[in-house]
């Protein structure tokens, strides 16, 4: 059964390879002409502003806790969807149910505003 | 070869580990972590169950390894963490050895005797790990199931009312 | 498959969860309800909690004496449950009652406060009907979340912050070995249900001495002692307990704590009733460390909420001697106490958040100065809440105390039944403090600023009926509470 995971191990070790191989390969081939714009962080063509540690506000926060809450809602759907069929009308009231609950703290974030960037 | 690649993913395991502990900036023990996520996936992979290996990646390597990146960018730990705080190694050092020693002891000596389960090896193979998981989950484990949706909201609540600007 | 689905199907029985069924389908809705209501208004949100509160204990006191199952055994609504049940919602309606007006004075009129208070109820009840340990796992965690939340409800407060984050982050650890120790349970017996945990070990006794099996039952305790507040797992109860806003720590040390005794008593006897030589001596230990932790330090303090926070600890202790007792008496006695200790505590409370000033003021005993004098009222109820507390006749903890320590005298622990009394006696010491200052000091306050707001007074007369009903008739109820138990 775990032969079936062989191409994904092989695609790993060769995108590690290639990538650490480009590296070393350019490292031991290529010219270095370092200047003082090359060697700053890229921040899309612009000349850089400050550090790139600053501080991120706690509105970020809030956004990535609901995506959690919402991601783990869709993680029991999972094993939901492969058994969907044989679990029938049962299955369907059962996460129809699940899913009610967790739309009313949709609607409640919703109308809370907490999803708008105040 | 499974045994040797098991040790393989054991020891980058251990070792991220260890950095997560040892690493200067907190962004670097924040990316070993997510390294030990993989690897304790792997590790779930080659138990036959790749739906805790998939939930693994997902939900700890994805989503909440971005929020501790938010946390660490949140404080701007960056700089300040660099100080090394070295109080209480000793005796965090003793509880770790007893826990070795208490693991030791319980794989020598527990003769762990489990009962028989309903899911054996050959209905993982048949069946699949994850059908398996939706049967007990969606029948048996119904109450808990949607008990877990109520849980799911009051953290929904609870983040609103912690986090918001104004309630 | 199909036949499964038939199986659970038949086993889906609404009956065996209605009344958190019915809680949460308020808590909901006063969640859609809240948002679209004008900011600040409360006064909506309280009423229809309460009105929850009152259908679910219909519904509630419609299931005794009529046991229902069900979710393939993952649930009983068995007259233990139901009683807990009473219990809790008890504690509910009682914290929501004297919550508004403390909201409103402290600038924090928010509306989720009482959804968050009818989930940790439902979560409660999931912990003390869930029959299997993913069900009483989620009801605690249901529970643990919304009370954390609770904790740190001032925001703007760094006393509730701590608080919050303090109670978050001990709870999440404690929960960690909870959930290790249903781990290696489970791995022992392979089954979460608690009965058919129960029934393999009983069938292969070689496991009782298996250490996995003794791990096990160890982690599971540490999980439920902690949320007990039991020494040595106390730490966090002095600075969450006082931290907290007023009346979640007396909903927190009423209801949660009721709900844990629940799960644990549930839990040792279904599971390990093999093992019960072991666990009370283990809990014998205990209950003593507990009492006697907590009167000791309660003993040095000048803040009112932290003393009671203190004291809280050796009412856990008291209400372990019952399971070390393992029998009727004891097991029943929990029952009773943890009912009587709900209207003891928060009516305690409930006067304390009367005396205090905005912004968490005026709780030490220097602030009940002269409080008899000045007002006679209060003082007659703060005094029958802290006769309670302290165990004395005609009041209700009387009664808990005395069933308590005869059921440890039955089961032959005499010695930690003088514990026990002399763990009560050093609580005298005390509790007599603050009635002292109520009644012997001269007062340095008028005391003007006590408006006694409605839903108030109705929470300190409930309460003293409470406290004097239970001690003064205890039978009636003891004979419920002897019925309720396994």
């Amino acid at each position: 059964m775990l032969d079936s995971y062989l191409p994904i191990i092989t695609l790993i070790v060769v995108a590690l390879g290639f990538a650490t191989g480009s590296i070393i390969f350019s490292r031991l081939v290529g010219q270095k002409k370092p200047s003082e714009v090359k060697l700053a962080p890229y921040e899309c063509g612009m000349p850089p502003v400050g550090s790139a540690r600053e501080r991120f506000s706690v509105k970020f926060y809030i956004i990535a806790m609901l995506f959690i809450v919402f991601d783990i809602e869709v993680v029991f759907m999972y094993p939901w969807a492969v058994m969907f069929k044989r679990l029938g009308m049962f299955g369907f009231v059962e996460m129809g149910v699940f899913i009610l609950i967790l739309l009313v703290g949709y609607v409640y974030v919703w109308k809370k505003g907490a999803l708008e960037w105040e | 070869m499974e045994t040797i690649f098991f040790y393989l993913v054991a020891l980058v395991a251990v070792v991220s580990g260890f950095l997560v502990v040892r690493c200067q900036s907190p962004v670097n023990s924040a990316l070993a972590l997510v390294n030990t996520f993989f690897c304790l996936a792997v590790f779930y992979v080659m138990l036959y169950a790749p739906f805790m290996a998939a939930i693994q990646v997902i939900v700890y390597a994805g989503a909440i390894m971005v929020l501790i990146l938010f946390v660490i960018m949140l404080l701007n730990l960056g700089t300040e963490a660099r100080k090394r705080y070295t109080h209480g190694v000793v005796w965090a050092a003793i509880a770790s050895l007893l826990v070795l020693v208490n693991v030791v002891f319980f794989i020598k000596r527990g003769r762990v005797t489990g009962a028989e389960g309903d899911i054996t090896d050959y209905l993982i193979k048949t069946e699949g790990h994850t059908e398996l998981i939706g049967k007990a989950l969606y029948t048996e484990f119904l109450l808990p199931f949607e008990i877990a949706s109520i849980l799911l909201l009051v953290a929904i609540v609870g983040a609103v009312i912690l986090a918001k600007k104004d309630v | 498959m199909e036949n499964l689905v038939q199986i659970a199907l038949q086993n889906v029985n609404l009956a065996a969860i209605m009344p958190s069924l019915v809680l949460v389908c308020f808590g909901m809705g006063l969640l859609l309800i809240n948002v679209f209501l004008p900011r600040g208004t409360t006064r909506p949100a309280v009423w229809i909690s309460l009105v929850g509160i009152v259908v679910t204990a219909v519904v509630t006191v419609q299931g005794w004496g009529n046991p229902q199952y069900g979710f393939s055994d993952a649930v009983a609504l068995d007259n233990f449950a139901t009683f807990f049940n009473v219990t809790f919602l008890l504690a509910a309606a009682l914290t929501i009652l004297m919550s508004d007006d403390y909201l409103r004075r402290e600038g924090y009129a928010v509306n989720e406060y009482y959804p968050l208070i009818l989930f940790t109820t439902a979560g409660a009840m999931w912990m003390a009907s869930g029959t299997d340990m993913m069900t009483i796992f989620l009801g605690l965690e249901v529970m643990s979340i919304s009370l954390y939340v609770l904790a740190g409800f001032f925001r703007g407060q760094s006393a509730s912050n701590e608080a919050g984050l303090k109670y978050f982050l001990l709870g999440a650890f404690s929960t960690g070995f909870l959930l290790y120790g249903m781990a290696l349970i489970y791995g022992v017996t392979g089954s979460t249900r608690l009965t058919e945990i129960g029934a393999y070990l009983n069938s292969h006794s070689s496991l009782l001495a298996n250490p996995m099996t003794l791990a096990g039952l160890v982690l599971l305790s540490i999980g439920f002692l902690f949320k007990l507040g039991a020494a040595p797992f106390h730490m966090w109860t002095p600075d969450v307990y006082q931290g907290a806003p007023t009346p979640v720590t007396a909903f927190m040390s009423a209801g949660p704590k009721a709900a844990a005794f629940a799960a644990f008593l549930r839990t040792l006897e279904y599971c390990f009733f093999g093992l019960k030589p072991e666990w009370s001596a283990m809990l014998w230990v205990l209950a003593v460390l507990t009492m006697t932790v907590g009167n000791v330090i309660a003993i040095s303090q000048t803040n009112i909420k932290r003393m009671l926070a203190y004291s809280s600890i050796s009412h856990a202790g008291y209400a372990l001697v019952g399971l070390v007792a393992a029998n009727e008496i004891g097991y029943s006695g929990v029952l009773f106490y943890m009912l009587a200790y709900t209207f003891m505590n928060i009516g305690a409370f409930a006067v304390l958040i009367l005396v205090g000033k905005q912004g968490e003021e005026n709780l030490t005993l220097e602030g009940f100065a002269g409080l008899g004098y000045k007002r006679p009222l209060l003082g007659v109820a703060m005094s029958v809440f802290l006769f309670a507390l302290m165990g004395l006749p005609p009041t209700a903890g009387f009664a808990g105390k005395f069933y308590i320590f005869a059921g440890a005298v039955k089961a032959g622990y005499i010695w930690l039944a003088i514990i026990g009394v002399l763990n009560s006696a050093v609580s005298l010491y005390y509790y007599l403090r603050v009635m002292v200052y109520m009644y012997f000091r001269d007062p340095t306050e008028d005391y003007a600023w006590i408006s006694l707001p409605v839903s108030v007074l109705a929470t300190i007369i409930l309460a003293v009926i409470g406290c004097l009903y239970l001690g003064i008739l205890p039978n009636e109820v003891m004979a419920m509470a002897k019925t309720a138990i396994f």
